[in-house]
C-alpha cells in the first residue's frame, strides 16, 4: 500500500518532466525549422521594438504604476491559509461530532468578520 | 517473473494498461513495467490535452460564428476541420521575436509553464472506474494548486516582455487570478465534505446524485471562477482586446504565441474535465464500467460547449466589476454553500458517517431553494456596481460650445 502510494507520486514526478518537455520540444522543432531554413529569422531594430501602438514607444518601458491588488492579496493568502485548515476537516467531517461543527463555524465566522470588516474599509474596492 | 495487479490498483481498471503492465512484467521487474503502463497514460494525457485544445478551437471558431450569426473557418477539410492543423503549421514557420530588452529566460519559459500547467491538470482525473495517472489522496488540492501556478506564468510572460501593456494585462491577470482563487478553493469545500475524500476517483463513486445537484451554488461558483482563471471572456481583461491589445501574449509570436493559446484551449478542456468529475460524476453513467471514458467525454463535451456559449452571450466586464464580483458575490455564495452543507450532513448523516441517496436528494432539494433565494439576494448587493452607471442625460451642446470653450470664434 505505501509502495503504491510513492509509486503514484513517481508517475506525477514523470508526468511533470514531460509536460515540461513536450512543449519545449515544440519549441526545439521550431527552433530546427529555422536552422534548416524553413522558418525565417532575420531580426532587425525595427521589428524587435515593442508594440505600443504602432509609432516608436516614447521613454522607458520600466514606468512604474499602481498594481492597485495588493489588498486582494493579503486577503488571497489570508483566505487561502484557512482553506489549508478547512480541508482535512472537510475530508473528514462525516465522522466527526458537533465540537468540530461548531469550532469551525467560529473560526470562519472570525474570517467573515475580517472579511466584513474590508469591505466596509472599502478594501474590497478596485480604486 | 509474474506481475499481476491487486484489483484495488488504478491501473486496474483498464485492460489496455492491464495488459501492457502484465506483458512488461514478463521481462522487467515488477515497478518498472508499472512506470511503462504509466507511460501508455501519460502518452495518452498529453494527447488528450494538445488534441482536445485543436478540437475545442476549432468548436469553439465554428460556434461563436454560429453564435454570432457568421460562418466560421470552412475552407480546410470537411467543415474546416484541419484548421487547427493549418493554423500550427503556419505558427511553427512564422518568424519568433524575442523583444529588445526582454527578459530571455522568463520570456521562453512563460509559455513552457502555461501548457505544462494544462497538462498537469488531467493527471488525478479518473477517466474510467479504476482508471487515473495517479489517484492521489489529496487530488483535490493537487488539481487547485496546479491551477495556481499560471499566475506565475501569466506575471512571468507580462513582466518579461518590456511592453507596458504586457505588464498592465499580467497585473489585471493576476489580481483576477487570486482573487478567484478564494471563492473556489471555497466552494469545493463542499464536495470535499460530501465525497468525505479528496480523492477524485472517490468524489466520483460518491456521486449517487450528481453534485451539480446536490451542490448547485458549488458548481456555480466554480464555473464562474473557472471561467476568470482561464481568462475566458466575461472576465478576459488580462487580454482585453480593445483596452491592452492583448494584454500578457502582446510580444509573443511565432510558436511561443502558438504555445499560449493552445495552452490557454487546452485548459479548458482540462478544467471541463475537473468540473465534469466534481460535479457531474466523471465517468459514472450507464455501463460505466465498459464505456466510462464515453462518458466522461460527453460529459467534457457538454461542459465546453457551456464554456463556449458563456463566451459568445456575455460582454467583457469592467475589472471593478470583476473584482466585486469575485470578493462580494461569489465569496458569501461559497462561504453560504459550505455552511448549508455543513449543517446539512451533519443533520442528515447516519451513526456511521453515511449518506444515503436519499439523503443526497433531501440536500438536492434544501440547497437548491438557498440557490434560488440566494443568487437574487447577493446579486441586489452589487447591483449598482455590476450594472452600468444610467446615463444622465447631457444638455444638448450648442453649435460651436467647444470652440468657444477654447477660447475661439465662431463665426
Amino acid at each position: 500500500m505505501l509502495e503504491d502510494y510513492f509509486r503514484q507520486y513517481g508517475l506525477i514526478a514523470i508526468f511533470i518532466a514531460i509536460a515540461v518537455i513536450v512543449p519545449t520540444s515544440m519549441l526545439t522543432i521550431s527552433w530546427l525549422a529555422s536552422r534548416i531554413g524553413i522558418r525565417p529569422t532575420n531580426p532587425t531594430p525595427v521589428k524587435q521594438e515593442t508594440y505600443e501602438c504602432g509609432m516608436e514607444a516614447i521613454g522607458g518601458r520600466w514606468g512604474q504604476f499602481n498594481f492597485r491588488y495588493y489588498m486582494y492579496a493579503v486577503l488571497f493568502v489570508v483566505f487561502d491559509v484557512e482553506v489549508i485548515f478547512l480541508y482535512p476537516w472537510a475530508a473528514k467531517f462525516l465522522g466527526l461530532p458537533l465540537f468540530a461543527l461548531i469550532e469551525m463555524f467560529v473560526f470562519v465566522g472570525i474570517l467573515l468578520v475580517a472579511w466584513a470588516y474590508a469591505w466596509r474599509k472599502g478594501d474590497l474596492e478596485w480604486a | 517473473m509474474n506481475c499481476v495487479l491487486a484489483e484495488d490498483n488504478i491501473l486496474h481498471g483498464t485492460p489496455l494498461l492491464r495488459w501492457v503492465y502484465e506483458l512488461a512484467g514478463l521481462f522487467l521487474p515488477c515497478w518498472l513495467s508499472y512506470f511503462i503502463a504509466g507511460f501508455v497514460i501519460m502518452f495518452i494525457l498529453v494527447n488528450a490535452v494538445l488534441l482536445g485544445a485543436a478540437v475545442f478551437v476549432w468548436t469553439e471558431r465554428r460556434l461563436v460564428g454560429r453564435l454570432q450569426n457568421r460562418v466560421g473557418p470552412n475552407r480546410w477539410g470537411p467543415f474546416g476541420m484541419f484548421q487547427p492543423i493549418a493554423d500550427l503549421l503556419k505558427l511553427i514557420v512564422k518568424e519568433d521575436l524575442i523583444p529588445q530588452g526582454a527578459d530571455k529566460i522568463a520570456f521562453v519559459a512563460a509559455p513552457i509553464i502555461m501548457v505544462a500547467t494544462a497538462i498537469l491538470m488531467l493527471a488525478v482525473v479518473p477517466f474510467a472506474k479504476n482508471t487515473a495517472l495517479a489517484d492521489l489522496n489529496v487530488g483535490v488540492l493537487y488539481v487547485l494548486a496546479v491551477t495556481s501556478l499560471t499566475s506565475v506564468a501569466i506575471l512571468m510572460a507580462g513582466w518579461s516582455s518590456n511592453n507596458r501593456y504586457a505588464l498592465f494585462g499580467a497585473a489585471r491577470g493576476v489580481a483576477v487570478l487570486i482573487s478567484y482563487e478564494v471563492p473556489v478553493v471555497l466552494c469545493l469545500l463542499g464536495v470535499v465534505i460530501v465525497a468525505g475524500s479528496m480523492s477524485l476517483a472517490d468524489v466520483v463513486t460518491a456521486q449517487a446524485v450528481p453534485f451539480i445537484l446536490v451542490q448547485p451554488l458549488a458548481m456555480f461558483v466554480f464555473v464562474a471562477g473557472t471561467s476568470a482563471e482561464l481568462n475566458r471572456t466575461p472576465f478576459d481583461v488580462a487580454e482585453a482586446e480593445s483596452e491592452l491589445i492583448a494584454g500578457y501574449h502582446i510580444e509573443y509570436s511565432g510558436i511561443k504565441f502558438g504555445l499560449i493559446q493552445a495552452a490557454e484551449f487546452g485548459g479548458v478542456v482540462t478544467a471541463s474535465a475537473v468540473i465534469a468529475t466534481l460535479f457531474l460524476s466523471g465517468w459514472a453513467g450507464p455501463a460505466s464500467n465498459y464505456i466510462g471514458w464515453l462518458w466522461l467525454l460527453i460529459k467534457i463535451g457538454v461542459v465546453a460547449f457551456l464554456f463556449i456559449w458563456i463566451r459568445a452571450t456575455f460582454p467583457r466586464l469592467r475589472i471593478d466589476q470583476i473584482m466585486a464580483f469575485a470578493w462580494k458575490f461569489l465569496m458569501p455564495l461559497s462561504f453560504i454553500n459550505l455552511m448549508a452543507v455543513s449543517l446539512e450532513v451533519y443533520f442528515l448523516r447516519d451513526s456511521s458517517g453515511a449518506l444515503t441517496t436519499t439523503d443526497l436528494w433531501i440536500m438536492t432539494v434544501i440547497n437548491l431553494v438557498v440557490f434560488a433565494v440566494c443568487i437574487p439576494l447577493f446579486g441586489s448587493l452589487i447591483r449598482d456596481k455590476v450594472r452600468p452607471a444610467q446615463l444622465q442625460p447631457t444638455a444638448r451642446a450648442t453649435p460651436g460650445a467647444t470652440v468657444q470653450q477654447a477660447g475661439g470664434e465662431v463665426t
